[in-house]
């Protein structure tokens, strides 16, 4: 008989590992949007065996220096623009011999977005039996805040001080893109969704994408503690839609959210990277729109 | 055994499929593949292959080929890549990184001009940009050595006394495109020659980060390692050689391959296709009563100081072939070279064949010309063959 996991997987049971995957001693900073997401995936993983690889990004660092190692799972460290090429070759041996290890990349945006994008097109292309996890928080927070192509319009980093003028990737359609069999958006406001679409992609073959929205209150100059709130409003507001892409044709909206402007406006008014001065609103509510439309015509 | 008619990029991906097929009761065989003249044809012969456990990955990039490998070695894999020239650049970051994680592999560069300008003949710069990546590396002479020595590499490379990767080198063209007649082992002695794969660092289910911050005592630990590696394999790959004389029947040339040096006054050092027309000249210059000697240096790193040092112990006049340039010095070899050279002797260095410069044996002839008559050296010299 298999015990379903006490409050939607939100407790400790008998089926969790023993040993969360991200451990005491990690050095990751309080409301960190990434620690909330490892603690998801340590739930969905249950007694699952996985091998990580995390390319040069605050999720190799909070590992801590050697000989620790933060994490409840064997670890391979990349280079920064390498995790899916890393993963592809453990995955690859995984198979030829036969092992059960799920292979994950856990990466952030810059990783991901930006130095990793060739490195995960192409393991993307040839549908390696790779599970991407990018965990966004839209900055190159490891270094001390810098824009990467995942920061979004308006936003003031070391590197953009008046404010992004670009808008950000879509990610998501990128990597639907490549036809691979699952891409998903997932909120860490909503964790019985977050956890059924890891659930669902730690048992797929082949490449899944996985994205997280992940709040960095030292790069977003926000509190540490309204991380999940910010989240919910980015999704209510329509900023982060939370779907899924099977085989890059077969969209689901996940939640559909109230598009309100009160969580458009308390999203941009409680961080301190957003100054009045550098976005428009009504200009973001355009994107958003617009955005919106394209998603709800792949919507079968 | 067969003799077959192979061209060293051939010979090189033949060794590996017989190293890649030795581990087959292991964890088998993986590798990254790109494709760059002039290698290609080496990964093409690889593709072709169906590994009885086995994967060759086309990858988008050398950068990812050399990540593929190491995440293969990692699990347990054998595996090897090819590259040349500007790939190897853009390789360089997951070279370190594959070194510096002690990740036992081998790779092969078919020696190419770095560009610009877009030069595809043959020149030592892309593998000794590579000088201190940690590799091992090896530049080889003929097609037979390319295949022999790609099979000792992983027999040295993986031994537990060693872990580090292991770069063969072949000249662009000169070796890699021209078919000579090699000996191919049977797959029984390269299995009998080869053990299986026994990686200690290997990634299984043990929560362990490999490859995470290191302060500065445990990095200086970890290069003091890293040298004292480095610093057996002298030992360890004479036991290797002998190990291979035993299976194959055939002995491999060590660090340094001299020739006619017994009671030579002068001596040319250079590496790969070089030495073959030095040798030439050398029996030229023998007939004329001169006691000529060649200096071939086969391996490159670990550098083979002692013996240098005692080949080079009698000569008084000593010429340092360098077919590659660091501009702003001298040839590369020249100056580790000279640190092993007698005090009094008088060296001096030519850079020749630049750019792959067909190098003949009146070239080589100047030189030795040159180097009689020399009262004192001079800063390096440029010889242009073009």
């Amino acid at each position: 008989m298999t015990l379903e996991p006490a409050l939607g997987g939100m407790a400790q049971t008998d089926q969790d590992r023993c040993d969360p995957l991200l451990r005491a001693g990690n050095t990751n900073c309080g409301g960190c949007g990434m620690s909330v997401g490892l603690n998801l995936l340590s739930h969905a993983l249950e007694t699952r065996k996985i091998q990580m690889v995390i390319p040069a990004c605050c999720g190799i660092v909070t590992a801590g220096p050697y000989p620790w190692s933060a994490y409840g799972a064997p670890v391979v460290a990349s280079t920064f623009a390498s995790a899916a090429a890393v993963a592809t070759g453990l995955a690859c041996a995984a198979r030829i011999n036969g092992d059960p290890t799920r292979v994950i990349c856990w990466a952030g945006d810059g990783g991901t977005y930006d130095i990793g994008m060739a490195t995960l097109s192409a393991a993307a292309e040839r549908n390696e039996d790779i599970l991407y996890i990018c965990y966004d928080n839209e900055i190159y927070g490891n270094t001390g805040g810098q824009r990467s192509s995942a920061t979004p319009l308006g936003a003031r980093t070391s590197t953009t001080p008046r404010g992004k003028t670009q808008q950000k990737k879509d990610i998501l359609a990128i990597m639907a893109a490549h036809r691979i069999p699952y891409a998903a958006s997932l909120s860490l406001g909503h964790p019985e969704d977050a956890m059924r679409k890891m659930n669902k992609a730690l048992d797929m073959t082949g490449f899944r994408f996985l994205h997280i929205l992940a709040p960095c209150p030292t790069g977003w100059k926000s509190e540490p503690a309204e991380g999940i709130e910010l989240v919910r409003n980015a999704v209510q507001s329509g900023l982060y839609p939370i779907l899924e892409i099977e085989d890059g044709i077969r969209y689901t909206l996940n939640i559909e959210p109230s598009m309100s402007d009160e969580d458009l406006q308390n999203y941009f008014e409680k961080q301190g990277r957003f100054r009045k001065e550098n976005y428009d609103l009504a200009v973001i509510r355009k994107h958003i729109d617009e955005h919106w439309q394209l998603i709800r015509s792949r919507i079968r | 055994m067969s003799m077959e008619l192979l061209s060293a990029n051939h010979a090189a991906a033949t060794a590996t499929i017989l190293a890649g097929e030795a581990n087959r009761d292991a964890r088998g065989f993986g590798c990254g593949v790109y494709p760059i003249t002039p290698q290609t044809e080496c990964i093409e012969k690889l593709c072709r292959h169906e590994f009885t456990k086995g994967e060759v990955v086309r990858v988008e990039s050398e950068h990812s080929a050399m990540a593929v490998c190491m995440g293969f070695v990692l699990s347990g894999a054998r595996s090897f890549t090819a590259s040349a020239s500007n790939g190897l650049a853009y390789m360089v970051e997951n070279v370190y990184n594959v070194a510096l994680y002690r990740v036992p592999m081998v790779m092969m560069a078919a020696n190419r001009t770095l560009g610009p300008p877009w030069n595809i003949w043959v020149d030592h710069g892309d593998a000794l940009l590579l000088r201190d990546s940690g590799w091992i590396q090896f530049f080889c002479e003929d097609n037979q050595e390319v295949l022999d020595t790609t099979l000792l590499a992983y027999r040295l490379a993986e031994d537990h006394r060693i872990l580090l990767p292991v770069l063969v080198n072949q000249d662009a063209f000169v070796l890699s495109h021209t078919m000579m007649q090699t000996d191919v082992p049977d797959q029984a002695l390269v299995d009998a020659f080869l053990p299986d794969l026994d990686l200690p660092h290997r990634i299984t289910d043990v929560p362990v980060t490999i490859g995470g911050l290191d302060f500065p005592h445990e990095t200086e630990v970890h290069r003091r390692q890293h040298a004292e590696a480095m610093d057996r394999v002298p030992d360890v790959l004479a036991e290797c050689e002998d190990a291979f004389e035993d299976i194959f029947g055939r002995r491999l040339p060590g660090p340094i391959v001299p020739y006619r040096m017994e009671d030579a006054e002068m001596c040319l050092i250079s590496m790969g296709t070089t030495a073959s027309t030095v040798r030439e000249v050398v029996d030229r210059e023998r007939e004329k009563g001169r006691r000529v000697g060649s200096l071939r240096l086969r391996m490159f790193r670990p550098f083979p100081i002692a013996p240098m040092q005692q080949a080079l112990a009698q000569c008084t006049r000593i010429g340092v072939l360098d077919r590659n340039i660091s501009l702003g010095l001298g040839g590369i070899t020249w100056p580790e070279i000279m640190a092993t050279v007698p005090r009094d002797a008088l060296v001096q260095n030519y850079m020749i064949g630049l750019g792959g410069g067909d190098i003949r044996p009146q070239d080589i002839q100047g030189i030795v010309d040159d180097l009689w008559k020399r009262e004192q050296s001079e800063s390096p010299k440029i010889v242009e063959v073009g």
